[in-house]
């Protein structure tokens, strides 16, 4: 394979025309709707894990096996509310996090088996509303961290390591690849070198399986509180500076913060950033009791604000989101012009917590 | 002399982190002291450098672990890790273990073409997938090029490949054409700078977007022990360096010098040396720099202070400073100093609960502003844990002394903590134990990521006496729930308390005290937790505190439902499409038997009598006016507030039988019905049941509020027939007062400082007013007949068992207050009962009581809630009043 074409997105991508022309609008939060489902122990379980020994519970994931048609059913509401992509319900879909219901074995089955649910309802959502709807695997931040020590009187210690991490990634995006996603969303990144191990597995699998298997790859990152940095610590140039080699189809910001407050950094990203940028809010910051407060009227204001001022190129919405959020915020971005990537002289970008240019 | 000269765009790659440059760092690796290696990784960035280099190749050293381990430590450092790090290794292999570490985008130094390109390629292959620049080697198969034209050459054929084969940004290439030794005293060497010079610039000229770099400290190699020549020729080959190209070099950054100011008499011989402009300049700067070490005995001039200003603060500020900064290098030296004072801090734990944890709250103010971010957090925290170690041995002493003097050994009680699944932080949580620890209870802490189930055996196999949770993120919140739900469900009956970040009283209160009866703490921070603890466990407090804590939590519950109301209003259109509906053609309305006010008073024969009131007393209130909460009559029997309440009932009956006796108060009371119907949400009352005059209306307002299907938006107008129903419909209206005597009766009292009889005195007024109110009610629905038939006991009554409603002005169905002089209008209450409105339209004597009568079967009270501005303008158009005066009666119902 000629070394030349590494990580380089196919020219004709359906999904680069489609930015290229207007706004696209994502899907909203998964888990909240799951929720409206009230469903139980049981409904997890489906028939074929009523023996299994550990709570399954709360592991949405495994929804795409055990309740396909709910899944299904609110990727089609997404789609209906004017979504152009979904994501896959894989948000957890690795070895690691799965470690915590004992499902290790089942991370290619429930990656196929939520590419398929989002795949039909895309299919019959793009011969339903006559528009091109696509299907994006969700590749989550795993719940164990290469970045930071889980013990305060260790801070050399780390719960995994990046073999593992790698490992994991590798095993859910082979998956997902097979499923027959149109792009890779490597998501709600709060620790940039977990993020890395995805980016690298990601890379190593294009390169075994040729440039016709590439697809694009879209990175979002998570600003986790007031000081603008990822939970790791690194401001948004920082990041990325850190993720720009894979070179990414689109790069942006999603969930902690809510829209307002993630103005400045999407505002940033639009600027430095080489590729398309997206943004995908909670509906707000989270109040006391965990909830999500934004109307689908506050969210559409906020993003349309942002499309207005040529921050954007693709919009939609994370925790506590729902199909009535997303068809305002799509209607609040129509014909608004998508964001233009601003040319800029090559320099060598390097990066700790702070960013670091060297032209 | 700390700062670089050079151009500002020039980078300093700081290199005492390298093993093989810095003798201190080889020594403090080797021996496994972390700190000290640390310390000079901070110091290499405090003083400029821009990257920081770090090479651990020794041949006693694992290189792998011993990169990894480095590279994990210095991301918990911010101050360090906040710029890349260029991992410095000739090994392959320890490169890439570095790799793994790095969130950032680093810099690796080095590969090249010494093993072929093959190896070449396949690593730049790598590089790129991890995502780091590559300083390359001005190496190739035949060695290191030590010429101007080979160094040319083996860069632009490397260059070649990495961009045109390996798809290698250029831009992040960074050439090392090698910086080589002069002054050698090897005439070869003599030409070593010119040649690395003139390479730089031929390669920056030829190779686009490709950097240079260097280890300038080699150039200088055999002046070794002699830093200020070391340093003037370092300085003057950057200076040389950086005019030919170069854009970044791997300096000691503590001692870079300016070219300007290097002794002009040195500086021109170093500068004849690097630039071999003299056959001799080897022998002459030899020669000077003999006869400077035999003047200053070898001495380096340019020893960095730290600026240590901040140790001249008191100990108090000293310790605060090292919290906020994270510096743990003289914490232990300080907490002694501040333990020794035992003038000041008589028991260590007074240090950790005076200084130490104002320090962590001025910590946890700025994380909160986001001045500081979460690896600072970090940090702080351990400087807190060795200080608190510290003090730890003084405080089991302290313990030891104690029980040898008698004291006992028990502990105050077994408190088991843990940081909930999921979430893995823990600094407020460690405080807390020590803080518990240091007040001799028995803590038992399972760390982070704790599962409900272990949390719970654990509490079972210890006994615990206490359990608390803690969390810093949103989704613990939930956990904490599920926790608690657990201990319902597996019959715990010990105290729960609840701390960190997220977690709130409020969301204690709503969402996780709910879950588990035997009670729910919210614990603010440390420095209240042994007072919340110390509470629990004590049999003598705990009822009082736990019944605090339920009152004040129970408030918080309705707060909460009250901001929850604050969804978005319907409009009222909206709203008034969503009412009751009635069939009116078979609603059963009934005449009263009199229209007009009819009047009653103790003082009339045949009238009211005090003592058929008190039968009608709620006593529930009675209690609520002393703050003793409880449902009447098992208030009296409660276990916490029991006897007080039944001492107070007790006086109350007594002085309510000499009010009756002495018929101390007068009850006055007027009634009256009218012919009336509905007109939109106004209620038009007739004088007669022709309907010729209207005598007056009672404009209603509607809930607003988005409501479930099944529900309705209610408005008191509703329960009336409307005007187009083409039925007739029937209002009542009422005013009473027990009033009449209360002051006087209760002023006496307070003559005679007897507030509490005062306060009892009319405590009985309002509730001979309400019971009033509830006789006169009977005797309203006795005059419409279907009262005559409703066969319920007096308790029933009071429960408010029967048909119809009275719904009073400014209360929540009706708000308005200015309702209330149309209706004393229409009842001539003034007249009839003495009752005066003031000009806020609350009744004198205030044990008085007016409203209207509903008579509808499924007629209920409601709160009206929060009002839309399209309701005010409404309501202020029926009403004939400015929109700005509704808003100013109605001022805590806006929801604008």
């Amino acid at each position: 394979m000629n070394g030349s074409s590494i990580a380089t997105p196919p020219p004709a991508s359906p999904l680069a025309a489609l930015f290229a022309q207007r706004i696209a609008v994502l899907d909203g939060a998964m888990g909240s709707m799951i929720q409206t489902y009230k469903l139980r122990e049981a409904d997890f379980r489906g028939e074929r894990f009523k023996a299994h020994p550990h709570d399954l519970q709360g592991n949405n994931d495994l929804l795409s096996l055990t309740r396909p048609d709910v899944i299904e059913k609110i990727h089609g509401d997404y789609f209906a509310a004017g979504a152009d992509m979904v994501e896959t319900n894989t948000f957890n879909s690795t070895s690691i996090s799965q470690a915590d219901y004992k499902l290790e074995p089942l991370v290619r089955d429930l990656n196929l088996a939520a590419v398929g649910c989002a795949r039909r309802a895309a299919d019959a959502a793009t011969k339903k509303f006559g528009r091109r709807c696509f299907v994006a695997g969700a590749i989550g931040p795993l719940n164990r961290t290469l970045s930071m020590s889980p013990d305060v009187n260790r801070p050399d210690y780390r719960a995994v390591t990046w073999e593992q991490v790698v490992t994991a990634y590798t095993e859910q995006i082979n998956a997902l690849l097979d499923g027959g996603v149109d792009a890779l969303l490597v998501e709600t990144i709060f620790d940039t070198l977990n993020a890395k191990a995805a980016l690298f597995a990601i890379e190593t699998i294009f390169d075994a399986r040729g440039d016709a298997a590439r697809v694009p790859v879209m990175i979002s990152v998570t600003i986790t509180d007031a000081s603008g940095r990822t939970l790791s610590g690194q401001t948004v140039a920082a990041f990325f500076n850190s993720v720009r080699h894979a070179n990414p189809f689109s790069v942006g910001i999603n969930c902690a913060l809510g829209g307002a407050a993630m103005r400045p950094y999407v505002e940033e990203l639009a600027s430095i950033a080489n590729c398309y940028v997206t943004c995908y809010p909670n509906a707000g910051l989270p109040n006391a009791f965990g909830g999500y407060d934004e109307s689908p009227a506050d969210m559409a204001k906020v993003l349309g604000e942002f499309a207005s001022s040529g921050f954007v190129n693709l919009v939609g919405g994370c925790c506590g989101s729902t199909p009535a959020h997303i068809a305002a915020i799509a209607e609040a971005v129509r014909g608004k012009k998508p964001h233009v990537i601003p040319s800029a002289e090559p320099a060598m970008q390097l990066s700790g917590l702070e960013p670091l240019r060297v032209a | 002399m700390t700062k670089s000269n050079a151009a500002s765009s020039f980078l300093v790659v700081g290199e005492r982190t390298n093993i093989t440059g810095s003798p201190k760092f080889a020594k403090a690796l080797k021996a496994g002291d972390w700190d000290a290696c640390l310390a000079i990784a901070k110091q290499q960035v405090e003083s400029g450098a821009n990257v920081l280099d770090i090479n651990v190749d020794e041949a006693l050293v694992e290189g792998e672990a011993t990169m990894t381990k480095f590279l994990n430590l210095i991301a918990a450092e911010p101050d360090i890790c906040r710029v890349p790090i260029m991992l410095d290794s000739s090994k392959w292999s320890v490169l890439e273990a570095g790799l793994r570490c790095i969130q950032g985008k680093g810099i690796v130094n080095s590969i090249s073409l010494k093993d072929g390109e093959a190896e070449f390629l396949r690593r730049a292959k790598l590089l790129r997938r991890y995502g780091a620049a590559a300083v390359v080697m001005a190496f190739d198969e035949q060695g290191q090029a030590a010429t101007r034209d080979e160094k040319v050459r083996i860069c632009t054929r490397a260059y070649r490949l990495l961009v045109d084969r390996a798809g290698f940004p250029a831009e992040d290439i960074i050439f090392d054409p090698n910086i080589l030794t002069v002054a050698t005293g090897i005439e070869e060497h003599n030409n070593y700078a010119v040649d690395f010079f003139e390479a730089t610039k031929l390669i920056k000229d030829t190779l686009p977007h490709a950097k240079v770099s260097g280890g300038v400290s080699n150039v200088s190699f055999s002046f070794r022990g002699n830093n200020p020549v070391r340093e003037a020729m370092h300085t003057a080959f950057l200076y040389f360096a950086i005019r030919a190209g170069l854009d970044m070099a791997i300096v000691n950054a503590g001692m870079l010098g300016v070219y300007d100011e290097i002794d002009p008499a040195l500086r021109e011989l170093v500068d004849d040396v690097l630039l071999n402009r003299r056959s001799d300049s080897t022998e002459r700067l030899v020669k000077f720099a003999d006869d400077l070490k035999a003047q200053q005995g070898g001495a380096s001039k340019t020893e960095l202070k730290e600026d240590l200003a901040w140790r001249n603060a008191p100990v108090e500020s000293r310790l605060s400073h090292a919290l906020v900064k994270g510096i743990d290098q003289f914490v232990e030296a300080d907490t002694e100093e501040a333990r020794a004072n035992t003038a000041k801090y008589l028991r260590p734990l007074n240090i950790i609960e005076g200084p130490l944890m104002d320090g962590m709250r001025i910590v946890g103010d700025l994380f909160g502003a986001g001045k500081m971010f979460l690896p600072q957090v970090v940090k702080s925290a351990r400087v807190m844990k060795r200080s608190v170690a510290y003090l730890t041995p003084f405080m089991e002493e302290e313990k030891r002394l104690h029980i040898a003097g008698g004291g006992t050994a028990k502990p105050n009680g077994r408190v088991l903590m843990a940081t909930v699944k999921g979430d893995v932080h823990d600094i407020g949580k460690n405080i807390v134990g020590v803080v518990l620890a240091c007040n001799n209870y028995d803590v038992t802490d399972l760390g982070v990521m704790v599962p409900a189930d272990k949390i719970l055996a654990k509490a079972r196999e210890i006994g615990a006496d206490v359990v608390g949770l803690s969390g810093l993120i949103t989704p613990s919140l939930d956990e904490m729930v599920h926790v608690a739900k657990e201990m319902t469900r597996q019959g715990f009956t010990v105290p729960l308390l609840i701390g960190g970040a997220t977690t709130s009283p409020a969301h204690t209160a709503v969402k996780v005290a709910p879950e588990y009866a035997p009670g729910v703490i919210h614990v603010l921070d440390a420095s209240r937790v042994v007072n919340v603890v110390s509470a629990l466990l004590s049999a003598e407090q705990k009822p009082k505190f736990m019944a605090e804590t339920v009152g004040k939590q129970e408030k918080q519950r309705v707060e909460f439902a009250e901001r929850r109301n604050k969804r978005p209003l319907l409009t009222l259109a909206e709203a008034r499409v969503r009412k009751q509906h009635f069939d009116w053609t078979v609603v059963d309305i009934p005449r009263p038997e009199f229209f007009g006010t009819k009047v009653f008073s103790t003082e009339a024969a045949g009238g009211l009598s005090l003592s058929d009131i008190v039968a009608y007393i709620d006593w529930g209130p009675f209690f609520s006016a002393w703050e003793l909460h409880g449902r009447y009559p098992d208030i009296l029997k409660d276990e916490v507030v029991g006897t007080e309440a039944t001492k107070l009932f007790n006086d109350g009956q007594q002085l309510l039988a000499r009010i009756v006796s002495e018929e101390l108060f007068t009850a006055k009371a007027v009634i009256a019905f009218w012919p009336a119907n509905a007109d939109g949400d106004s209620i038009e009352l007739y004088s007669d049941e022709a309907r010729s005059r209207v005598l007056a209306s009672f404009h209603c307002l509607r809930q607003q509020l988005a409501k479930p299907e099944d529900q309705f938006n209610h408005s008191l107008a509703d329960y009336l027939a409307p005007k187009d129903s083409g039925r007739l419909d029937y209002i009542g209206g009422f005013a009473v007062t027990a009033g009449h005597g209360v002051e006087e009766f209760a002023a006496g009292f307070r003559a005679k400082h007897d507030d509490y009889n005062a306060i009892m005195a009319q405590a009985l007024g309002d509730r001979l007013a309400e019971a009033l109110a509830e006789l006169m009610h009977k005797k309203a629905r006795d005059f419409c007949g279907y009262g005559k038939t409703e066969n319920l006991e007096v308790m029933d009554i009071i429960r408010e068992k029967y048909r119809g409603v009275r719904p009073a002005p400014g209360y929540p169905a009706c708000p308005d207050h200015t309702e209330k002089p149309t209706l004393f209008s229409l009842l001539d209450a003034t007249a009839a009962t003495g009752i005066t409105l003031t000009e806020s339209n609350a009744m004198s004597p205030a044990s008085s009581v007016s409203g209207m009568y509903f008579n509808h079967p499924d007629s209920k009270y409601f709160a009206v809630g929060k009002l839309g501005k399209d309701q005010i303008e409404d309501y202020a158009a029926r009403k004939k009043i400015s929109v700005a005066e509704a808003e100013k009666w109605l001022g805590p119902y806006l929801d604008y």
